[in-house]
């Protein structure tokens, strides 16, 4: 087994608000190993977006704050690490890409501008040589070409606004791309695109980083696009991860009664109606549930449920769930 | 069955600064009493333009929309009053839909009192009933929308296009802003309200899973114009054109019985183009993988391949056109 790139333990984040502390990553725990892609899946509010900002070290500040349990990354605890020491990590060794690639982008400045400002500073902290503009403006137009964008040396002068949102989405994955960082956090790059764009930039996505060999934390709320692409997936819901598994172990025999349901709700190319979705909501988190979080909604509940959190229980080679039907 | 909607030949342009757009160039559809009919494609194929032509919210530049036989091609404002009501929209983001100041109660009462449903003393009661039909708790008439979470909202945009006792609505990607779990149950409701009063259903998406299970017919619009329309089953089994393979190839799935129904693999390449500057013959020749050179000279005629099932393409000049 290859060795872990980033993993996180017993994890706990929580937001400080008017109304009072919003208890949302509960004990969360999570690994990817070298070269995986590992997808998060979960429903909105999940707590999917604030384990990305935990771990990237960008959660809002002051109402955001990490209360427990550890980030590790190539072995370095992040949580550890002063903000300047994490501007370091930042886009050197762990980039994003975003959902919304219209407000990743700066307005004002061309893509040149953009790409070449981070190719000069990442390229440099990475090697510690100086990047030459001209040298910044070829390693632009080649990231450029690798994104299969027509036309690089034109793109450069253009602004994004003169852009699709597909170019868009491929001119950040590009940004992505430059510093050849060892884990890439990709928070639903699809999303807000058409199914046929989605295709395409999946599939330059992942070709971009099985070459480089990168590991992947892919986050997204469509199962499709997870069950297709990724190697393991985690299901997460209300701050917690219930389930992991490889995908297509998960796709076949989901265990935990919230991937059951989630799975039923997803509509059916085959056709044959669509199942009730799971019943209520995700909870609120000044006043979370007791014991396992998803024991309100489950039609599975056992008087254990309401009073003690499930540990992991393991079912199969890779696949562990934290539920007591499973114990 | 009787029609209840007909759109022939419409067109709607918008004179912007770059130039004509030409969102909507020429649609033909009908929609029977009681059906569902699914209009899909990409952002910017001019669907949502089809679905606000219908309740007036533009008027058409050319062409006829016939409800019952009578012209409602006008924008809403010489619209008479009955007509506004019969025909009804559900919009997309119940975030913006709903006036965020007004309580639940003055959102639902305001369409019962513009159109004289109920006497003014019945009023709490009938919005009741409606919170009712759309299962939520009475309770809501006086929370504000922001008190709710997205699924509700939606129900409140749903319960507020039945306040008036319609016969049309036009749903307008209902469920593109929520959860999979929460669109299982709108679509449900949707499902449910259609078996009990019987509507027509417009209905807008792009997501292919859901036309699927809601829609009786299909029709897919590429830049302005109808590919396809064909029976909901013989669209999945029998996929003819050639933007339509490569939409559904495109869909992520999540078994194996659907994957075995997709088409072989369309790479998807190209993007959809400007409609300002829409390419000549078949707007989707640049992105074909069949292109012929008739294709970017002719606009295809529609071909009827199987009965019901129609399509826009060169590929079937061999079957009779209609």
């Amino acid at each position: 087994m290859s060795k872990n790139v980033l993993e996180i333990r017993n994890l706990y984040v929580s937001y400080k608000t008017y109304e009072g502390n919003l208890r949302v990553i509960d004990d969360m725990n999570l690994e990817i190993r070298q070269g995986e892609k590992v997808g998060l899946v979960g429903e909105t509010g999940c707590g999917k977006t604030t384990t990305m900002r935990s771990i990237m070290g960008i959660l809002p500040k002051p109402a955001g704050r990490i209360d427990q349990g550890e980030i590790f990354f190539e072995g370095k605890d992040l949580t550890k690490l002063s903000s300047k020491e994490m501007q370091c990590v930042r886009g050197r060794d762990i980039t994003a890409i975003f959902q919304n690639p219209t407000a990743a982008l700066n307005p004002v400045f061309t893509i040149g501008q953009q790409l070449q400002d981070v190719i000069r500073v990442q390229v440099s902290r990475k090697t510690g040589n100086r990047v030459s503009s001209r040298e910044a403006k070829e390693r632009a137009i080649q990231v450029l070409k690798e994104a299969a964008l027509p036309d690089p040396e034109r793109l450069l002068s253009n602004y994004p606004v003169q852009l699709s949102g597909g170019m868009k989405q491929r001119v950040c994955i590009a940004l992505a791309m430059v510093s050849n960082a060892d884990l890439l956090i990709a928070d639903e790059p699809g999303t807000a695109l058409d199914v046929t764009i989605q295709d395409q930039i999946l599939r330059l996505l992942m070709n971009s980083v099985t070459k480089r060999n990168t590991a992947t934390l892919y986050i997204e709320h469509s199962l499709g696009v997870i069950r297709e692409w990724m190697d393991r997936v985690y299901v997460m819901y209300a701050g917690r991860t219930v389930e992991v598994a490889e995908s297509a172990d998960l796709f076949k025999n989901p265990l935990h009664p919230y991937t059951i349901g989630l799975l039923a709700a997803v509509p059916k190319l085959t056709g044959g109606g669509i199942a009730q979705g799971i019943s209520g909501r995700v909870p609120e988190y000044i006043n979370p549930p007791g014991g396992c979080r998803f024991h309100p909604r489950c039609e599975y509940k056992m008087d254990i449920c309401a009073k003690e959190k499930p540990p992991f229980f393991e079912v199969g080679k890779d696949h562990k769930v934290a539920c007591y039907r499973s114990a | 069955m009787k029609e209840i909607l007909r759109i022939d030949n419409l067109k709607k342009y918008f004179q912007t600064a770059q130039g004509t757009v030409k969102a909507v160039d020429g649609v033909t559809l009908s929609l029977a009493e009681g059906e569902t009919l699914g209009l899909v494609g990409e952002s910017g194929s001019g669907k949502s333009t089809v679905a606000y032509s219908v309740v007036g919210i533009y008027g058409a530049t050319s062409g006829k929309i016939l409800y019952r036989g009578k012209d409602i091609s006008m924008g809403t404002v010489k619209r008479p009053k009955s007509l506004k009501k019969d025909i009804q929209i559900v919009f997309q983001d119940p975030g913006t839909s709903l006036n965020p100041r007004h309580y639940i109660h003055q959102i639902l009462a305001m369409p019962l009192r513009v159109h004289r449903i109920v006497p003014e003393n019945e009023i709490t009661a009938k919005v009741k009933e409606l919170l009712d039909l759309v299962q939520l708790p009475a309770s809501f008439i006086y929370k504000h929308p922001l008190e709710l979470g997205e699924g509700e909202k939606q129900s409140i945009g749903i319960a507020r296009a039945l306040a008036v006792n319609p016969s049309l609505i036009v749903l307008d990607e209902p469920t593109s802003a929520l959860d999979v779990s929460m669109q299982a149950k709108v679509i449900n409701l949707l499902l449910d309200l259609q078996k009990d009063f019987g509507f027509s259903y417009l209905f807008i998406t792009h997501d292919l899973g859901v036309m699927r299970n809601v829609a009786n017919r299909i029709a897919i619009m590429y830049l302005g114009k109808i590919c396809e329309i064909a029976p909901a089953a013989d669209f999945f089994h029998k996929p003819l054109h050639p933007y339509t393979r490569m939409l559904i190839s495109s869909v992520p799935v999540v078994s194996e019985e659907e994957e075995q129904l997709r088409p072989v693999k369309v790479a998807s390449r190209g993007e959809i183009p400007s409609p300002v500057n829409v390419p000549g013959g078949c707007g989707f020749h640049p992105r074909c993988p069949d292109k012929m050179d008739i294709c970017s000279l002719e606009i295809p005629a529609m071909y009827e391949v199987h009965p019901g099932h129609y399509v826009f393409c060169h590929k079937y000049m061999t079957h009779n056109s209609k």
